[in-house]
């Protein structure tokens, strides 16, 4: 991972995430009134209006809901990685991730393939939440 | 409630003029002298005296200002100014904000415009809401939604739609060949275009050899980068007929919320089945074909936002010429394609054929076709939809010959 990637620059209602991130941990802010997950983060919950959330942690596992292979023209530090993945993760718990995909060649990448989440350190205190493919039989939901 | 049982828009306003600048790779000229040959070339078009124009319809991201403008033209009795909103999406909101303005007596002859210097050597803004080629603007942080994208490399709208594209691909069996016809039918469209940037039609052969861009969308499946700029005058019924052109009246205007791809987390959770009531285009063709008193088997030729081609099948889907996930077969069966497609779409080319005026350049187009003077003119087309883009919050326009 090139160390000049995109750095987040998040308000204080998105912090709370990539530092929580850069501690290899995936945590999704969660309504305190009806449990429903908010992300991205935003200062209200969509279905019942609370400003109440707490930090929650999730499974990290989830489902492929779609991917892309990226070819030029992309950000300067993605140069030297074309073509390379994005992906869109449904995680178990509901919410989409954007993402990508580490360990699985451009051509056998697929809808419906379960995976894991697993954190990349880019910089000091700086780590993005990647993807890799779960190492089970276990049917895509 | 969205108030559209007591509708004082629907029929109450016309669109009396339309111009063009030349569209171009690059023109060498800035916005503000692009809008004003645009905005000077639709009064003309109308026989409309360019002082009488009264009121602004601009672009959510237009750069020229309306300040500008007023100076630049002398529009001294301009009483109503306003914005469409999201991108891509407000492309037909221009012509349904103005409609609004005239039919509630708040303007009496509005112009709605765009204008865009975007070729790679020009002036194009630094401002980032410009859009432009957003690989080229990133800085070393990413704020906002960009949070959570570009650090995983995805900053480019084609990026972002290859992802909504490939996921209707898994859900519907939609192949990118079906994209590409979409692609193929507009340049064929284009090439019976003589103001169009792309005039050679290609098969679906160059459209497997282009370049992928970002999987499965490749480079003659985008919009063009160009520029040039686009205007119409919108006025009301009676003006209208009192002017040079026939008479091309607005049936009904909608607009509709819903997400958009710079925030594919949002996207995907109130879109991800295309099926969801709140997604932007159900939502609008709802309303607007209500508010016409029309469905869509009275529409005869459709001007969809084509940022990407993929845009025109989930459009189609959305506003209900065809089932959700029907749209790649509807494509392939030949349905979008004049002269014997039963719904020609983007008959000047669209924006990977004619030009990427940021889909205003379709609303003209809508225009010749209902004063039967385009170049791929549907015989007797009486009426025309124009919509915004289908990834963003958005907006729709029906109009009417006569």
């Amino acid at each position: 991972m090139p160390a000049d990637v995109p750095r987040p620059v998040p308000g204080p209602v998105e912090a709370p995430f990539w530092e929580w991130c850069a501690r290899h941990e995936l945590r999704l802010p969660r309504c305190a009134d009806c449990a429903t997950f908010r992300f991205p983060p935003r200062p209200r919950c969509h279905v019942c209006r609370s400003a109440a959330y707490t930090w929650e942690p999730v499974a990290g596992t989830g489902t492929v809901a779609s991917y892309t292979v990226i070819s030029p023209p992309v950000l300067p530090a993605f140069a030297d990685r074309v073509p390379y993945n994005a992906v869109v993760v449904e995680l178990d718990e509901g919410p989409f991730l954007v993402s990508n995909l580490l360990d699985v060649a451009n051509e056998d990448l697929a809808t419906g393939m379960r995976v894991e989440v697993t954190f990349v350190d880019v910089a000091d205190g700086f780590a993005l939440h990647q993807f890799r493919p779960v190492v089970t039989t276990e049917a895509a939901t | 409630m969205s108030g559209h049982e007591v509708d004082l828009v629907s029929r109450r306003s016309a669109i009396a003029g339309i111009g063009q600048t030349p569209y171009a790779k690059n023109l060498g000229r800035s916005e503000l002298d692009l809008a004003c040959e645009a905005i000077i070339a639709a009064c003309d078009d109308a026989g409309f005296p360019v002082p009488e124009v009264d009121g602004i319809v601009s672009y959510h991201v237009e750069q020229v200002s309306e300040e500008a403008l007023v100076h630049a033209l002398g529009l001294d009795n301009c009483s109503f100014m306003a914005r469409t909103t999201s991108g891509g999406g407000g492309a037909a909101s221009v012509v349904g904000l103005a409609a609004i303005a005239v039919a509630s007596g708040q303007a009496e002859s509005v112009v709605a415009f765009r204008a865009r210097n975007r070729s790679k050597g020009a002036s194009y803004g630094a401002d980032p809401n410009q859009g432009g080629r957003p690989w080229e603007k990133v800085g070393a942080g990413a704020t906002d939604s960009k949070q959570w994208h570009h650090p995983f490399g995805v900053a480019a709208p084609a990026q972002e739609m290859a992802l909504i594209a490939r996921r209707h691909m898994h859900l519907f069996g939609t192949t990118a060949e079906q994209f590409g016809m979409q692609a193929v039918a507009q340049r064929f469209h284009a090439s019976r275009n003589p103001h169009a940037i792309m005039r050679e039609a290609i098969t679906l052969d160059d459209w497997r050899n282009a370049r992928m861009i970002a999987d499965p969308i490749r480079l003659v499946d985008c919009s063009l980068e160009n520029d040039g700029a686009t205007a119409v005058l919108v006025t009301t019924p009676e003006r209208a007929r009192d002017l040079a052109q026939p008479v091309v009246t607005v049936l009904a205007q909608a607009m509709g919320a819903g997400p958009i791809h710079v925030s594919l987390a949002d996207y995907f959770r109130r879109s991800s089945s295309f099926h969801d009531h709140d997604f932007a285009g159900r939502h609008i063709a709802k309303q607007v074909f209500a508010r016409a008193g029309l469905t869509p088997a009275d529409v005869d030729v459709a001007m969809i936002f084509d940022h990407f081609s993929m845009a025109v099948p989930l459009s189609l889907e959305q506003y209900g010429f065809c089932g959700i996930g029907a749209g790649g077969p509807m494509i392939e069966s030949g349905a979008t394609r004049w002269p014997a497609g039963g719904l020609p779409v983007n008959t000047h080319g669209g924006s990977n054929g004619e030009a990427f005026i940021h889909g205003v350049n379709h609303v003209p187009e809508a225009v010749r076709q209902l004063r039967a003077t385009s170049t791929a003119q549907v015989e007797g087309a009486a009426v025309a939809l124009v919509t915004g883009a289908i990834t963003d919050p958005a907006g729709a326009v029906l109009l009417g010959r006569g």
